[in-house]
């Protein structure tokens, strides 16, 4: 992929729209192979991204999914502990010949993600989720692996990449990372998609459903967002909406067909009851309704 | 330069260094690595290609919401002005072109045509449309000579309104409140590349209007940034503190590290490892003021207070006035911001007879009612202006207050400067607290949320 045009193009035939900046971000990354530091409300479509960057590229796609309390043990490599007390006890009755220092080997060690990502002989695409769930003291352990790619592991050296992978984290924003990590990421920030974008993903992915019925999908999911909610639905929400009403049969968006599919895009009991106030009112009546009306 | 020799024209390199000097001047933290970056950036993208030099720039250098939001404003300020600096310098002006000239210009049409440029997105179509607007309003000669009229004056000769979206959709595509602000940036532009052409100087270049100067005003519009304040301060209270508790008491034996642990010694465990704490629940009260002295602040206090409660499930409010009444089951059964604001002046109760604050009255009533909740573990935080109105302090029964819970903070509204003038009486409360702040605008919020979190907390003074 030499071009924006061209990673553009790879992105959208792998079964993501991404626009403009997410575009040239992605090419940036593969070009210069810097991390990328993508930020933005849940459910945009940032982890999306590195799936459809593995795809694009033909990688594997390596995932580390943070959250409180991670550690290196889960996150770089951990010893098999089990393996080299067996190891210790048959050296020790004179089963096996190897010496004693011999343990702390590479074929004792258990990779985790990161050091899975690093030492993979193929190229990978490594995505790190939701990163602001972790520590700071995280983040200064990440900080040698997206800077110079290489893992220091004490009883044994320092692991240096061969391939560079292309590497992705994820934040919701809901703490400020460090200005260490910052520093050595390139900065994408994803937004809700505009009417007309999100209405060609709906298209991409539901390619059987009504153009008529697909554009009122994304203008109710727009309004639902404008609304002040907990949880404001997202992209793959309005995939999973467009779907289910597939899958009914509907032909237009009334009030009974959106009280009866609602929960799909919108989850908590105190959101419900705003938007049903809010937007289900505006929804024209059901048919059987309007027909009862004027009959 | 290694930059030019990757086919940057001459000359580029230096003025992107002084943009980025720019930048900097605008509190953007654009570091060696980042200039770095971008110029790495520029040798796999065209920089003949504006959108893409433009994006490229902002990954590599702007690294957060905010800091793209001050990128676009000053990569807009700046360009303008090096072009218009090199046109006047070049004495280049630009004719009136035939189209802008050339006969009436139907208002109708070129509506619809600025219309359909905002919906297709079509910048380059909107700047054409811009000028053509401009010279057609100029014919007219309404020009006031100041911009920002002159912009609103035409937007609204054309009929620009944003429409609320998705009302019974009429002939015209809608257009929403952004294509507007979009095509309003051409107009200001073009404008102002008029004003620079007929009196031949560039007018001094301001630094950008500090936004987040004053209280937000309107709860709406704020409240996400309060929010994510005060999310991170959940984060750094759960965890202040964790280091002083007994770690050795009631730990659980980590067998599978006590089992790795014992390998050094040959599969013996000596050493005994431990099972991490998780750091127990932070428990708060809040104590608002919303007594009229801080009338401004209060709509800023409570969306504290609402985003607190969002974060905290153990967490009880207390709003007071002259007396005090607990708050915390309105926060937790209302999520519409304007309906608790509703509620809470309707049904706290607190006013008495005069409306002014009455700390006095407060502390013995809040000590009555929750002072035996109190404990060490308990962090009391005070939103309040200090402010008595000449009644009685009574200090000592907020020392006894602060004595018996753990940590106790007030964040006050006015400038440090004003604290202890006039009826003030923060140093009586403040030598108290563990630390007292001032809190007026979300920086301020965040301020406190850093030294709560860093656990620097400042010598009372």
């Amino acid at each position: 992929m030499q071009s924006v045009a061209e990673t553009k193009a790879a992105l959208t035939s792998a079964g993501y729209l991404a626009d403009e900046p997410a575009a040239l971000v992605s090419h940036l990354a593969l070009a210069l192979g810097k991390p990328v530091l993508v930020e933005g409300p849940a459910g945009v479509g940032k982890t999306e991204l590195a799936k459809a960057i593995s795809r694009a590229t033909g990688r594997e796609l390596i995932r580390l999914q943070c959250y409180e309390g991670l550690d290196e043990a889960k996150a770089l490599y951990e010893w098999n502990y089990r393996r080299q007390l067996l190891r210790i006890q048959a050296s020790a009755t004179g089963e096996a010949d190897d010496s004693f220092d011999r343990i702390f080997d590479e074929e004792f060690l258990l990779t985790r993600p990161l050091l899975r990502a690093i030492s993979s002989p193929e190229p990978v695409v490594l995505l790190i989720d939701e990163i602001d769930k972790t520590d700071q003291e995280f983040e200064a352990m990440l900080l040698e692996v997206l800077s110079d790619f290489q893992i220091s592991i004490p009883e044994l050296g320092v692991i240096e990449s061969t391939t560079h992978p292309v590497v992705l984290l994820t934040s919701n924003n809901s703490r400020e990372l460090t200005e260490a990590l910052k520093r050595r990421c390139l900065y994408l920030w994803l937004d809700y998609p505009e009417a007309e974008r999100e209405m060609e993903i709906v298209r991409l992915h539901v390619p059987e459903l009504d153009d008529a019925l697909a554009r009122r999908l994304v203008e109710v999911v727009h309004m639902i967002r404008a609304l002040d909610l907990k949880k404001p639905p997202s992209i793959a929400e309005s995939i999973d909406w467009a779907r289910a009403l597939l899958l009914l049969g509907a032909d237009d968006i009334d009030r009974s067909v959106f009280e009866r599919t609602m929960s799909i895009i919108v989850k908590h009991r105190t959101d419900i009851d705003l938007v049903a106030e809010r937007v289900g009112v505006k929804l024209g009546p059901a048919e059987a309704e309007q027909a009862e009306a004027t009959g | 330069m290694p930059a030019e020799a990757e086919g940057l024209p001459h000359g580029l390199a230096p003025r992107l260094i002084s943009f980025f000097e720019e930048l900097r001047a605008e509190e953007v933290g654009v570091g060696t690595a980042e200039i770095l970056d971008a110029f790495e950036a520029l040798r796999t993208v065209p920089w003949t290609e504006p959108a893409d030099f433009r994006e490229a720039l902002a990954a590599t250098v702007a690294k957060s919401q905010n800091d793209r939001r001050i990128f676009d404003l000053v990569f807009d300020r700046f360009f303008f002005r090096a072009v218009e600096a090199e046109a006047l310098q070049r004495e280049l002006r630009e004719g009136e072109s035939s189209s802008e000239s050339g006969g009436e210009v139907d208002s109708e049409a070129l509506r619809d045509a600025i219309r359909q440029a905002i919906a297709e997105g079509d910048e380059s179509a909107m700047r054409d449309l811009a000028r053509l607007a401009i010279a057609a309003f100029g014919r007219q000669g309404q020009g006031s000579g100041v911009v920002g009229v002159d912009v609103q004056r035409i937007r609204r000769t054309l009929g620009l309104q944003p429409q609320p979206p998705a009302v019974e959709a009429t002939d015209d595509a809608p257009i929403d409140r952004d294509g507007i602000n979009r095509f309003e940036r051409h107009l200001r532009r073009e404008l102002e590349r008029r004003m620079i052409e007929r009196t031949g100087k560039l007018p001094p270049s301001r630094p950008l209007a500090d936004l987040d100067r004053t209280l937000p005003t309107s709860p709406s519009q704020d409240l996400a940034a309060v929010h994510r304040a005060v999310s991170q301060l959940r984060k750094r209270l759960a965890t202040l503190g964790h280091e002083q508790r007994g770690r050795r008491r009631n730990s659980i034996v980590d067998m599978r590290k006590t089992m790795r642990a014992s390998l050094e010694t040959g599969g013996v465990p000596l050493k005994l490892r431990y099972r991490q704490r998780r750091p127990r629940r932070p428990e708060i009260i809040v104590l608002c003021d919303v007594s009229t002295s801080v009338t401004s602040a209060s709509v800023f206090f409570l969306s504290v207070l609402h985003a607190l409660h969002d974060s905290f499930r153990k967490l009880r409010s207390f709003v007071f006035i002259e007396r005090i009444s607990e708050v915390t089951e309105i926060f937790e059964r209302e999520r519409d911001f304007r309906k608790i604001a509703q509620r809470v002046s309707r049904e706290g109760g607190v006013a008495d007879v005069s409306g002014y604050t009455d700390y006095g009255r407060v502390w013995r009533e809040f000590v009555e009612e929750v002072g035996d909740d109190l404990h060490p573990r308990s962090t009391v935080i005070v939103l309040g202006d200090a402010r008595t109105n000449g009644r009685e302090p009574h200090a000592e029964i907020f020392a006894e207050l602060a004595a018996r819970s753990g940590r106790t903070f007030w964040l006050n509204p006015e400038p440090k400067l004003y604290w202890n003038y006039g009826d003030s009486v923060m140093a009586a409360y403040e030598r108290h607290c563990t630390a007292a702040f001032e809190c007026w605008t979300i920086r301020h919020l965040e301020e406190f949320v850093n030294v709560v979190a860093g656990g620097r907390i400042p010598e009372a003074s």
